[in-house]
Parts: C-alpha cells; sequence; structure tokens
C-alpha cells in the first residue's frame, strides 16, 4: 500500500516535470521574439556570417527538438531567460526563494499554532460561545479576499508573514474545530474522560493518534494556500519574493518566467501533498 | 431553518435587488464622470462620493455587485458540469478512467489556485475590451475551478456503480451511456447543486483577488475585484470608511453563502 502510493506520487511529479517542460518549451518557442537575434544586426557580419547564425538557430524551429534540449538545460538548473527582466530565471528565483520560504514557513507555523489553539480550547472548554466566537472569527477571515487581507497589513504596518497566517488560519481552524470536535465525541474519550483521565494524557494518547492522519493531509493543502497567498502578500507588500515575480510576469506576460515559476511552485507543494499523505499512511500503519 | 440561514437569505435577496435595480437606483450608470466632483466625499448627489476619476461610487458598486453576482453562479455552472462530467463518467466507469480521472483531478488540487489563475490569465491578451475581460475571467474561473467537485462526484457516482436500481437497469438491458443519463446522473442531482452553491463564493472571492491584482474585469467595467482596487491608496480606514462599501458588501455576500452551506461544509477533512 505504501510502496504503491509512493510510486504513484513519484509518477505524478515526473509527469508534471515532464508536461510542465512541454509547456514550458512550447511557451519559450512562440514567445514573441524567439527569432531574433540581437547579433543579426550587426552591420560588421557578413551576410555568410548571419546566414550561419541562422542555421545555428535552425534546429531550435523544431518544437520537440528543441524541448530536448530545454530540458535537457532545465536538467542543469538553466531555466532560460526572463523577457521582462532580461535575467536568468535561474538568478531571478535564487535571489527571491529565501524570503518567500522564510514568509511562507512564518506564515504557516503561525496559522497552525493558532489553529490548533483556538480549535483546542474549544474542545476542551465545550463552552459554546466561545465556539460560536471563534468560528465567526474564523468565518469573517474566510469571507475576507486574500488579496484585501494583504492591503490591510500595508495599511497597518503588520508583517507579511501575519498576512498570510490569517489567510491560511481560517482553513485549517475549520477542519482543525470539526475533526477534534469528532474525536472528543468518540465513545472511548467519553469514557476516559468520565473515569477522570487528564486533559493531556486524553489528547496525547487518544486524541492525536485519531486525528494526526487528517491533519497531516491538511498540512500538505495548507503548504497549496501559502503558496497562493504568497502571490497578493508580495505584490501588494512590495516584498521582492517569488510571488512578487509571479505577478510582475503575468503583468508583463513573461510567459516563459511565468510558467517556469508555476511549475517550480507546482513541484513544491506537491511534493508537500505527497510528503504530507505518505507520512499519514505511516501512522496509520503504526497505529494498525 | 435558523435565525442566521434568514437573515442571510434577507441580506442576499436585498443586494440581489439592489443590483438588478441599479438601472432605476443609479440610471446615470457607471461610466458617467462629474469632473467637477471627483474622489468627492459622499452628497446629496452621490450618496458613497465619487472615485477618482469623477464616477459616482454608488452606481459602480451597484453595477458591480451585478455583473459579480450574475457572473460568479454562470462560473460555477460550468465548472460543475464539467465536474459531472469528468468526475460523474470517471466514477460510472470505473478502473483505470476513474484512477485516471483522480490523478488529474489530484495534480489539478495541488496546484496553487491563484498562481494557476493568473497564469491562464497572463495567456490571454491584457488590453481586450471590458466585456470580453468580464467573459474571460469569470471563464476561465469555471474551466478552472472543478477539480474539488470533481471529486467529490467520483465518489458519489463509484457508489451509485454498484447499487442495487443500477445493477437491475443493467440486467434488464440498458446500455451504458443511457444508464447513466438515465439512472446514475439524476441521482447526483443533491451532489451537482451542492458543488454548484459551494462554488459561487469561491469564484467571488477569485474574481476579487484576480482584480485587485489588476488581472480581472478591465475599466471601465465596475465589479468587486476592480472596485477593491480602491482601497491600495488607502492612508487610513477611519479617513474615506465609505470606500469599504464594496468589501462590506461583499463579505456579507459571501458570508451569507457561508452560512446557507454550512451543513455541507461542516465534513471532516
Amino acid at each position: 500500500m505504501l510502496k504503491s502510493r509512493i510510486t504513484g506520487h513519484a509518477l505524478a511529479l515526473v509527469a508534471t516535470i515532464l508536461l510542465g517542460g512541454f509547456l514550458s518549451a512550447t511557451l519559450v518557442r512562440l514567445a514573441p521574439g524567439f527569432d531574433a537575434e540581437e547579433q543579426e544586426l550587426d552591420p560588421h557580419l557578413s551576410a555568410e556570417s548571419v546566414q550561419a547564425l541562422r542555421a545555428t538557430r535552425q534546429q531550435d524551429h523544431n518544437v520537440w527538438r528543441f524541448y530536448f534540449s530545454y530540458m535537457n538545460r532545465a536538467a542543469h538548473g538553466d531555466f532560460g531567460t526572463s523577457l521582462a527582466l532580461a535575467q536568468p530565471v535561474r538568478t531571478l528565483l535564487r535571489d527571491r526563494a529565501p524570503l518567500t520560504l522564510r514568509l511562507l514557513a512564518l506564515g504557516l507555523g503561525l496559522a497552525w499554532v493558532a489553529a490548533l489553539s483556538f480549535a483546542l480550547t474549544a474542545a476542551w472548554l465545550r463552552i459554546s460561545a466561545y465556539d460560536a466566537l471563534t468560528t465567526m472569527v474564523s468565518g469573517t477571515f474566510l469571507c475576507i479576499p486574500a488579496a484585501v487581507l494583504a492591503l490591510f497589513s500595508v495599511l497597518w504596518n503588520v508583517p507579511g508573514s501575519l498576512a498570510i497566517a490569517l489567510i491560511v488560519f481560517p482553513h485549517i481552524y475549520r477542519y482543525a474545530r470539526n475533526l477534534l470536535a469528532k474525536s472528543y465525541s468518540l465513545p472511548h474519550i467519553i469514557t476516559a474522560r468520565a473515569k477522570g483521565l487528564g486533559e493531556a494524557r486524553i489528547l496525547f494518547w487518544h486524541v492525536v493518534p485519531a486525528v494526526a492522519p487528517q491533519l497531516l493531509a491538511v498540512a500538505g493543502v495548507s503548504v497549496s494556500m501559502a503558496v497562493g497567498a504568497a502571490i497578493p502578500v508580495e505584490a501588494l507588500c512590495g516584498l521582492p519574493g517569488v510571488g512578487q515575480l509571479a505577478w510582475q510576469a503575468a503583468m508583463a506576460r513573461d510567459l516563459p518566467l511565468l510558467v517556469n515559476i508555476t511549475i517550480l511552485v507546482t513541484l513544491v507543494t506537491l511534493l508537500a501533498n505527497s510528503g504530507a499523505d505518505v507520512i499519514g499512511l505511516m501512522v496509520r500503519g503504526q497505529k494498525s | 431553518m435558523n435565525l442566521w440561514r434568514k437573515l442571510a437569505c434577507v441580506a442576499l435577496a436585498v443586494v440581489v435587488c439592489a443590483s438588478l435595480g441599479a438601472n432605476w437606483l443609479a440610471p446615470a450608470g457607471y461610466e458617467k464622470q462629474y469632473r467637477e466632483a471627483t474622489d468627492a466625499p459622499p452628497s446629496h448627489a452621490h450618496w458613497l462620493g465619487t472615485d477618482e476619476l469623477g464616477r459616482d461610487r454608488l452606481a459602480r458598486v451597484l453595477y458591480g455587485t451585478r455583473i459579480s453576482l450574475l457572473l460568479a453562479p454562470a462560473a460555477a455552472l460550468l465548472s460543475t458540469l464539467m465536474a459531472a462530467f469528468v468526475g460523474g463518467l470517471a466514477g460510472y466507469l470505473g478502473g483505470i478512467w476513474a484512477r485516471l480521472a483522480m490523478a488529474v483531478t489530484d495534480l489539478c488540487l495541488s496546484l496553487p489556485w491563484l498562481f494557476l489563475l493568473i497564469t491562464a490569465r497572463a495567456f490571454l491578451p491584457l488590453n481586450v475590451s471590458p466585456l470580453i475581460s468580464v467573459l474571460v475571467t469569470f471563464l476561465l474561473l469555471g474551466l478552472l475551478g472543478w477539480s474539488t467537485a470533481a471529486r467529490v462526484l467520483c465518489a458519489s457516482a463509484a457508489s451509485l456503480r454498484s447499487a442495487d436500481f443500477v445493477r437491475q437497469a443493467r440486467a434488464a438491458g440498458v446500455s451504458g451511456l443511457r444508464l447513466f443519463w438515465i439512472h446514475v446522473m439524476p441521482n447526483l442531482k443533491p451532489v451537482l447543486y451542492a458543488q454548484f452553491w459551494i462554488s459561487i463564493p469561491v469564484f467571488i472571492l477569485s474574481e476579487a483577488n484576480l482584480g485587485i491584482l489588476g488581472l480581472g474585469v478591465a475599466e471601465p467595467m465596475p465589479s468587486w475585484g476592480s472596485l477593491l482596487r480602491e482601497l491600495e491608496g488607502l492612508v487610513s480606514v477611519r479617513e474615506e470608511p465609505w470606500k469599504f462599501v464594496p468589501l462590506v458588501l461583499l463579505v456579507v455576500v459571501v458570508m451569507s453563502f457561508q452560512l446557507l452551506l454550512s451543513r455541507q461544509q461542516e465534513v471532516p477533512a
């Protein structure tokens, strides 16, 4: 079961890389200015030299041949050059990725701590007013567009990571609350409570093992959400990360850059989801 | 129906009626410029003031609400139909088809939604006419938002495949496609309705996000997304609170949908 699931995830990753690579190669091939070479404008070059230059590029006209050479270059870390920024995509990503990763790590950490704290206290206290209040607060955040939360973070001078946390928090909270409420109503947990078992022991011995696989699945999905939230947060807060780069590429219709970013981001989120799924399976396997 | 759901129904009804009555409530239209009163505060002539181009904000809010509230359900309908086709058929056929469809669905689900949207939007020219931009934005939302619903529908159709009435129909000689349309699809209707209603607030929020990022509906056509762009230049919340009206309306509408759908959404992960 575990082996077949890992194989499935690996296949999905390979398929994404191959399909994404094909899409990138096709877009780069079709992008305006693909055939143009600045050297051709050099008046010192003879007609033969210009012809020779054109002949060297002739092989790139075949999409499939271009695809294989593109994939070969991508395997060596060369993702081409941004049309709008005239810089190698690799350099742009290398410069901007650390900020985005820091933002995502902080935002996700904050969102998970807040969501689990509120969900646990709601499950422990079992006060309907508290439950209603936290549900209402998280529900309100769920109804506000991510970009508006990013704008508010600029307005109130709040760090971008907090904006990401506020965007992701309600989604995690809703699932965590439902899961915990369901777990705490299981017969063996009610019996444990009735027998006077401590709350901490109930939580770590009975509740956590029951909800861990589902929470791990949500962890994988929350990475996707946070990555998606990085675009408005970075774009509107002026943070020079990968999200802002994607937005700039979209505005400038820099398709090669945008597609490369999307493929890389997809791989990251696929890895996160696959990792969460495999760990969840392992936890389930240990339980049974 | 509890009190909150009744309130949600009333709020939705009021907003929908106001947006449908935009022609009477704001007869001058959303494009007309009052150049002597640009970026004006609320007054008798302009209840919500004017924007920086001197256009009546109330008119723009009403027409923008109409566009968002008409086209989000249209996009939801498109995505639900796609989900019914992909998920329903895959679940009904089972085997390799179901595995293949679910692999594609999983791949789509793991893609960050906004990345996918801005990539797809960037494929299209950014300088298209306002009407085309509205249609393109919502069409994209509809075309890309089918994966969650497809997963649910696949599971529902798979459970119907081995139902007694389907087996009986098959034994009576009903052919594959007819069996799907006549016996399976009608039983998927409740799931389809639920997925349709769940998709509407998701698409409203997505359009708002795209609009604020400048990749949504083109000027001068208003939508909630393009109206919310005004908040970008805001220095303080207290300074011009009337600029928050589109946001308040959006939150009220999305919250009303969430309240009405809360029973369906309380499904654990």
